[in-house]
C-alpha cells in the first residue's frame, strides 16, 4: 500500500474537521444526552441532541479518539443540524452503505463534508471508527421516540 | 540463537503485507506458530481424531495418548509436581474464571478481601468484581507506583488477615513491568491468602518454575506461546483442587450419574467437562517441544536484547512518550506527540507493521496513565533488529505524514 492509499484516508477535509472540531462541547437547553464506546479500541463520545417537532434543532459532542472518529461526529453533527428526523436517520443508512462500499440512492440529502470519509471503506478495521458517531444518533433518536 | 533459523520455522512471516515485507510485533496479543505446531494438528486431524477416555478403539488411545502426553509436557513445562495439577482450559481467562467461580464462590464471604492491582488486565478484574458482587466481598488495589511498578511495601498493607485471594499478573501486557510474584506469593501465605498469577505473558516468555514461586494457582494461553488458540492451563496445589468444585458439568467430568445426584472424576478431568480441547492440547504440547528445543533462558535473553535496543533506538524519536519501568519484559507501549494510535497504526500497517493500538483490555490502567489508548510493540523469538529498524522508520513516516496537521 502506497501513501496515495493513505491519502484516501486522511483526506485534508478531515483532518481539517480533527483539528477543528465542529459543534463540540454541550447543548443548551433541553437535550438528550448518547455516550457511545467503542469496547474494542476505547474511542467514546458524548453525544446531545435537541430535537422539536421532529427536528434535530442543535447536536453537539464530546468525546476521546481517532482521527476518523473525531472528524466523523464533527462533520455528523454538522450534516444533521437543522434535518429532520427522518432525513437524519436516512443519511445514517446512506452512511453505513458508504462504509461498506456500497452506491446508494441518497434521495439528493447533502452529505458536504462527509463524502470525505469514503475512502475509509478500504480500510475495514476502521470503519467502527467513521460509524461510532451515527451510532450514537440512531440511539438517541431511538430513545427520544421510545 | 540463531534468529534467522528461529524465523524459517514459522511459514507466517514469510510474506508482504501491503507491498512490503511483514514485520510481526504484535505477539502479546497471540504469538505466530511454527510449522511444527501446524502440522501436529494436522496430523492429529488427519492421522487419529478420536475423542479421548472413552471407547476402546485404536484411534481413541492414540488420541489419549497424546492428549494426556500434550498434559505431561505441560507438567515439566512449569516444573508442576503432578499431572493431576495440570488442567485444561480454553485459555487464560477461563482459568481465572474457573478459580473465581469455584474456588472464590466457596471460600468468599462479607468482610473478605481480594487484592489485585491496577496493572491487571480485564480477564484479571471482572472475575474478581463479580465474585465480590455475589458474595459480599471486597475488592482491593495495591497502587502502582510512578513507574509502573508495586512495592512489596505497599503489597505488605494492602493484603492483610481480611485477605483471601491474591490475584497479578505475572508481567504486564502494557508496562511490561516484571511483578515479584514469588515475593507477593510468600506476603499473601503469610496472611493466610492465596495467590493467582495471571501468567499469560509469562510463561511464553521466562522459565516458570511453579513449586519455587509457590503460588497457588497459575494460568496462562497457549496461543501466546507458539500454540494454537482455544487452549490454555490452570495449574493448582494439588490440596486446593482436591476441595474445589467443577463449574462445568457433563460428559468426561463424571464418576459415577444417578437419577439425582452424581460423583466426580479425580484430578484433573473434573475440571473438564465435555469433550476437550484435543487438537488444542495435542498442538500445544508441540509448541512446548519447539520452545523447549531453543530454551526459554535463550528466548528471554534475546527478548532481552532486543527490547533494550528497541528503547533505544525509540527514545531518538522526537514526542515519543514509552510507558513503564526501565527494567521490562519484551514489549514497548507508547505513543507519538498527538497522533492517536488507531492514526499511527494505520500508518505503519500500510508500512508492512503490525502493532497493536488500543487500551489492551486494561482500561483503568489507561486511566492511571491518562490516556485514551496506546500503541504497544511486543516482540518474541522471531523479532529481530531488522524489525526494530523497521518501526522506527515506520515511526519517522508517521511523523512525516501527520506533521503538518498536528
Amino acid at each position: 500500500m502506497s501513501f496515495n492509499n493513505l491519502d484516501t484516508l486522511y483526506r485534508q477535509v478531515i483532518m481539517d474537521h480533527y483539528k477543528n472540531p465542529r459543534n463540540r462541547g454541550a447543548v443548551e437547553g433541553d437535550h438528550l444526552t448518547v455516550d457511545m464506546n467503542n469496547p474494542t479500541c476505547g474511542d467514546r463520545i458524548q453525544l446531545q441532541l435537541q430535537v422539536e417537532d421532529g427536528i434535530v434543532e442543535d447536536a453537539k459532542f464530546d468525546g476521546e479518539g481517532c482521527s476518523i472518529s473525531m472528524s466523523s461526529a464533527s462533520m455528523m453533527t454538522q450534516a444533521i443540524k437543522g434535518k429532520s428526523v427522518d432525513d437524519a436517520l436516512k443519511m445514517s443508512h446512506v452512511f453505513s452503505e458508504m462504509m461498506l462500499g456500497n452506491d446508494v440512492e441518497n434521495d439528493n440529502l447533502d452529505l458536504g463534508d462527509i463524502e470525505a470519509l469514503q475512502g475509509v471503506a478500504k480500510f475495514p478495521a476502521r470503519i467502527k471508527c467513521a460509524t461510532l458517531a451515527w451510532k450514537a444518533m440512531e440511539k438517541g433518536v431511538d430513545e427520544e421516540e421510545a | 540463537m540463531d534468529v534467522k533459523a528461529v524465523r524459517d520455522a514459522f511459514p507466517i512471516l514469510h510474506q508482504e503485507v501491503n507491498g512490503h515485507p511483514l514485520v510481526y510485533l504484535d505477539s502479546s496479543a497471540t504469538s505466530q506458530k511454527p510449522a511444527s505446531v501446524i502440522d501436529k494438528i494436522s496430523e492429529y486431524y488427519r492421522g487419529y481424531n478420536s475423542n479421548v477416555h472413552r471407547g476402546v478403539h485404536t484411534l481413541g488411545t492414540i488420541a489419549t495418548d497424546e492428549y494426556e502426553g500434550a498434559r505431561e509436557k505441560v507438567r515439566k513445562f512449569i516444573n508442576a509436581h503432578s499431572t493431576q495439577q495440570v488442567i485444561f482450559t480454553r485459555g487464560t481467562t477461563t482459568s481465572i474464571n474457573t478459580v473465581a467461580a469455584s474456588y472464590g464462590r466457596a471460600n468468599l464471604q462479607e468482610g473478605d478481601e481480594i487484592v489485585i492491582t491496577p496493572m491487571e488486565h480485564h480477564s484479571n478484574i471482572i472475575p474478581w468484581q463479580q465474585i465480590a458482587k455475589e458474595t459480599g466481598a471486597s475488592l482491593k488495589y495495591i497502587p502502582l507506583r510512578p513507574d509502573g511498578t508495586i512495592s512489596l511495601e505497599d503489597a505488605e498493607t494492602t493484603i492483610t488477615e481480611k485477605t483471601k485471594i491474591v490475584a497479578i499478573m505475572h508481567v504486564s501486557n502494557v508496562l511490561g513491568t516484571i511483578n515479584p510474584v514469588k515475593e507477593l506469593a510468600a506476603i499473601a501465605h503469610k496472611n493466610d491468602a492465596v495467590m493467582l498469577v495471571d501468567g499469560a505473558q509469562g510463561a511464553p516468555h521466562m522459565k516458570i518454575d511453579v513449586q519455587d514461586l509457590d503460588c497457588d494457582f497459575y494460568a496462562f494461553s497457549g496461543h501466546k506461546m507458539c500454540g494454537p488458540t482455544g487452549i490454555g492451563v490452570l495449574y493448582g496445589k494439588k490440596e486446593l483442587l482436591k476441595e474445589m468444585e467443577p463449574v462445568e458439568f457433563g460428559g468426561e467430568m463424571i464418576d459415577f450419574v444417578n437419577l439425582y445426584d452424581s460423583t466426580w472424576k479425580e484430578l484433573p478431568w473434573k475440571f473438564e467437562g465435555g469433550t476437550p480441547i484435543i487438537a488444542g492440547a495435542v498442538g500445544l504440547g508441540a509448541a512446548i517441544d519447539f520452545l523447549n528445543e531453543i530454551g526459554l533462558d535463550e528466548i528471554e535473553e534475546h527478548e532481552h536484547k532486543l527490547v533494550q535496543y528497541a528503547q533505544k533506538q525509540m527514545s531518538t524519536i522526537e514526542g515519543l512518550t514509552i510507558y513503564g519501568p526501565e527494567q521490562r519484559a519484551g514489549l514497548v507501549t507508547f505513543n507519538i506527540s498527538d497522533v492517536h494510535p488507531h492514526d499511527l497504526a494505520t500508518v505503519l500497517d500500510a508500512e508492512g507493521i503490525a502493532v497493536r493500538a488500543g487500551h489492551h483490555c486494561a482500561q483503568p490502567l489507561m486511566r492511571w496513565l491518562d490516556v485514551t489508548a496506546t500503541a504497544r510493540a511486543s516482540f518474541y523469538l522471531y523479532n529481530t533488529e531488522e524489525d526494530v529498524d523497521r518501526l522506527v522508520q515506520g515511526l519517522q513516516t508517521t511523523k512525516e505524514y501527520f506533521g503538518d496537521v498536528f
